[in-house]
C-alpha cells in the first residue's frame, strides 16, 4: 500500500510555541483519516503543512513519495474545504466550483460543464446561479466540497468540515461525505475535535496532543485500547482509573480504562459486585441514563439501558463487569 | 420578598420604556435632525444651484435673467470652456488612478499585517497630514517644488535632475520648475488626496478574511490571479469610495491649481472667478453641474463594470 501522505520528524514552531513538535505520521491511501485532538493540539497545523499554508521548521513532508516540504500550496495536488469555506462572495456558484480550473486556463463552456457535474455530484443542481450569500450553511458546505473537488486533487483536506452545521444536518453529511470518500476512492483527511465525528467518520484516526501524536489506529483500536489517559479521556467517555483502584478490582498498579458501557450496576452486597459506591449523578440520555458512582474517591460512569430501574442520588450500588474490559494503559 | 416588576427610577426608566413600546420613536428622534439637515439645507441648495443654472445672464447689463433656458449650458461647449473641462477631468483621473496605485500597497499592508502598535502608526502617518492646515501643506509644496527648492537641489547632488527636466519637457507639462508646471499640480494633488484613497481601501481590504486567500492559492492561482480575481474585486468597493473622493476633490479644487502650476483654468477656478468678480452666477452653476454629471456617469460605469458585486 502506498502512503499518501507521510510527515518525518515534522516539526513547526511559531517562536517557542511548538504547535508540531516532532511529528511521524503516514496517512495511507484511500484512507478517510482524521486528526483528532483539542484546540491547540496541533492538527490544524498538520493539515496547513500538508496543503503549505505551513512550512516545517525541520523534517520532511511527502506526498505521494515526493517531497514537498519547499512546494507552494498552488503546486500541490491537494486541496481543502476550510472550516469557513471560504467560498468568493463576488463568484456565483458555477464560478466558484469553476475556480480551479479557470485559473488554469480551462476555457469557459468546458470549465462550466465541469462545474455542473461538480454540483450534481454534491447534489446541488441548478444552483449555479446563485451567490454564496444566497445558500444555506450545509449548502455552501456542498459548494466548497464541489470547488475542493473539481482539480481531482489527490489528497482532499477537510478543517473542522462539519463544525458550523447543526446536529441533524451534521449527521446526514457524514454519511455523505463517507458515501463520497467511497465512490472517489481519494484519500481524505479530516481534522476535527469531536470525538464522535472522527470514531464515526474515519477509518483512520490520529490523537494529538500538545503538538504530538498521542496515538494513532482505527476508531475501534483507539476506542478500545487507549495508549494513554490522554487518548482515554479525550476520545469516549471512558472511566479512567487509577493504579490503586485498578488494583482494588484485581488488576496490576496501573492505570487503567473502562468503557461505561461495560459496567452494570447491581444491589450492594450481591456476590457479583465488585466494587461498591454511590450514586452522585445522573443523566438521562434518551436510549440510556448515565449514572456516575463515585468509589474510592473516584468517579466511574455507567451506561444504564433505558427500561431498568433507574437509582437515586444518594443510593448504593455495586459494579460488576467483565474483567477483559478493564484496559491497562502505559505511563503514569 | 421582591415584586417581578422593578420600579422605575425616574424619567430615564420612563423614557426607555417609551422607546421600547414604540421603537419608531427613537428612530424619528434620531434621524430627524440629519434628515433635515439633508433633505432642506444640502438637497436644497443643491435643488437650487441646479435652478440657477437653468437661467442666463443678460450680456448688456450683466442681471440674471430668472426664465428657463439652455443657454448657459450651451455656453460650456464653447471651445475655451471644453478645454476647462478637459483638462480639469484628465487631472482628475491621472490624480486618482495614481492615488490608487500608491495607496494599494500600504492599504494592504496596513489591512493585512499592521497590528497593534503598528497599526495605531499607520493611522496616525495617513491621519496626520489631514490635521495641518491645506493652505499650508500647499504653499510648503511651493518651495518643495520651486526652482530653488528642496527637490532640485537634492536632484542636483544625486545627479537625478535629468528626471525633473525630462518631466518638464513633455509637451503639455513644460515649464521652468515643477512648482509651474502642471506635473507639479498633479503631484500636490496626489500628496493631498491620498489619504482619502487608503482609508477606505484599507477598510475594504480588511473585511477580506486571509482563508479566500488561501482558498485561491489552494486552487491553483499564481499570486498575480489572486490579486487579479480575488483581492481586486473584493477590494473594488473601497477603490470606488476612494476614487469618488480623490476624483470629485480634484475636480471641484480650486486652490491648488491657483498655486501651484501654470495657472491654467479649471472648473473650480472657473467657478470661482465666475460667480465672483464675473457674477456669471448661472454660468457658474452650470460648471458646477459639471463633476456631479460626470461622478453620476462614472458611478453608473462601475457599476455596470461589476465593481459592486461583492457588496
Amino acid at each position: 500500500m502506498t502512503a499518501a501522505v507521510t510527515f518525518s520528524n515534522v516539526s513547526r514552531h511559531f517562536g517557542s510555541t511548538k504547535a508540531v513538535d516532532g511529528v511521524d505520521l503516514t496517512v495511507p491511501e484511500g484512507a478517510f483519516f482524521a486528526m483528532l485532538g483539542p484546540s491547540g493540539s496541533g492538527k490544524t497545523t498538520c493539515l496547513r503543512l500538508i496543503s503549505g499554508f505551513e512550512q516545517p521548521t525541520t523534517g520532511e513532508i511527502r506526498i505521494f513519495g515526493e517531497d514537498v516540504s519547499r512546494i507552494p500550496p498552488h503546486l500541490r495536488a491537494v486541496n481543502t474545504v476550510f472550516q469557513d469555506y471560504a467560498l468568493f462572495p463576488h463568484l456565483n456558484v458555477r464560478d466558484n466550483v469553476a475556480y480551479g480550473l479557470m485559473v488554469k486556463g480551462m476555457s469557459r463552456t468546458a470549465r462550466h460543464a465541469r462545474a455542473e457535474e461538480m454540483l450534481a455530484l454534491v447534489k446541488l443542481e441548478g444552483y449555479g446561479d446563485r451567490k454564496p450569500a444566497q445558500l444555506s450553511g450545509g449548502q455552501r458546505q456542498r459548494v466548497a466540497l464541489a470547488r475542493a473537488l473539481v482539480n481531482e486533487p489527490r489528497v482532499l483536506l477537510l478543517d473542522e468540515p462539519l463544525g458550523a452545521l447543526d446536529l441533524k444536518l451534521r449527521e446526514a453529511m457524514q454519511d455523505e461525505l463517507k458515501a463520497l470518500q467511497a465512490k472517489l476512492g481519494l484519500t481524505f483527511v479530516f481534522v476535527t475535535h469531536d470525538q464522535h465525528e472522527a470514531l464515526s467518520m474515519a477509518d483512520h484516526l490520529a490523537v494529538f496532543n500538545q503538538g504530538r501524536i498521542a496515538q494513532v489506529g482505527s476508531p475501534q483500536e483507539i476506542y478500545d485500547r487507549p495508549s494513554s489517559r490522554f487518548v482515554a479521556d479525550f476520545v469516549g467517555s471512558s472511566n479512567v482509573l487509577p493504579p490503586a483502584l485498578t488494583q482494588s478490582l484485581g488488576g496490576p498498579a496501573q492505570w487503567s480504562s473502562l468503557r461505561p458501557e461495560s459496567v452494570q450496576l447491581v444491589e450492594p452486597g450481591s456476590p457479583e459486585g465488585q466494587i461498591s459506591g454511590q450514586v452522585t449523578g445522573l443523566r438521562y440520555l434518551g436510549a440510556a441514563t448515565r449514572i456516575l458512582l463515585t468509589a474510592q474517591g473516584t468517579e466511574i460512569a455507567a451506561l444504564l439501558p433505558s427500561g431498568q430501574p433507574v437509582p437515586a442520588i444518594g443510593d448504593t450500588r455495586s459494579l460488576r463487569f467483565d474483567p477483559k474490559a478493564l484496559h491497562l494503559m502505559e505511563g503514569a | 420578598m421582591k415584586g417581578a416588576i422593578l420600579p422605575a427610577r425616574g424619567w430615564a426608566d420612563k423614557l426607555t420604556a417609551l422607546f421600547w413600546r414604540r421603537p419608531g420613536l427613537l428612530l424619528l428622534l434620531l434621524i430627524t435632525p440629519p434628515l433635515l439637515w439633508l433633505g432642506v439645507v444640502y438637497l436644497g441648495s443643491l435643488a437650487a444651484l441646479l435652478l440657477q443654472s437653468f437661467y442666463s445672464i443678460d450680456e448688456f447689463s450683466g442681471v440674471v435673467k430668472e426664465e428657463f433656458t439652455l443657454k448657459t449650458y450651451a455656453e460650456l461647449f464653447r471651445a475655451q470652456n471644453l478645454d476647462i473641462i478637459r483638462r480639469t477631468v484628465l487631472m482628475a483621473g491621472a490624480v486618482t488612478l495614481t492615488s490608487a496605485i500608491l495607496a494599494f500597497p500600504i492599504a494592504y499592508f496596513a489591512a493585512r499585517y499592521a497590528k497593534g502598535a503598528w497599526k495605531a502608526a499607520f493611522y496616525l502617518g495617513i491621519m496626520l497630514p489631514l490635521w495641518s492646515s491645506y493652505l499650508v501643506k500647499v504653499y510648503a509644496w511651493k518651495l518643495i517644488l520651486a526652482k530653488e527648492g528642496i527637490l532640485t537641489w537634492a536632484a542636483e547632488g544625486t545627479h537625478t535632475s535629468w528626471i525633473i527636466n525630462g518631466i518638464l519637457s513633455i509637451p503639455g507639462l513644460e515649464s521652468s520648475s515643477l512648482s509651474t508646471s502642471p506635473a507639479g499640480t498633479f503631484m500636490v494633488f496626489v500628496y493631498v488626496w491620498l489619504p482619502y484613497m487608503i482609508l477606505p481601501m484599507q477598510a475594504a481590504l480588511e473585511r477580506v478574511p486571509t482563508s479566500m486567500l488561501e482558498a485561491s492559492s489552494d486552487l491553483g492561482a499564481t499570486s498575480a490571479q489572486t490579486f487579479r480575481t480575488v483581492i481586486l474585486p473584493l477590494a473594488m468597493p473601497g477603490v470606488i469610495a476612494g476614487s469618488i473622493f480623490t476624483f470629485s476633490l480634484t475636480l471641484g479644487d480650486y486652490i491648488i491649481p491657483q498655486i501651484i502650476g501654470n495657472s491654467a483654468n479649471s472648473i473650480g477656478m472657473a467657478v470661482y472667478q465666475l460667480q465672483g468678480t464675473a457674477g456669471n452666477i448661472p454660468l457658474a452653476a452650470a460648471f458646477a453641474v459639471v463633476p456631479i454629471l460626470i461622478m453620476l456617469i462614472y458611478l453608473a460605469l462601475a457599476k455596470r463594470a461589476g465593481a459592486f458585486d461583492a457588496l
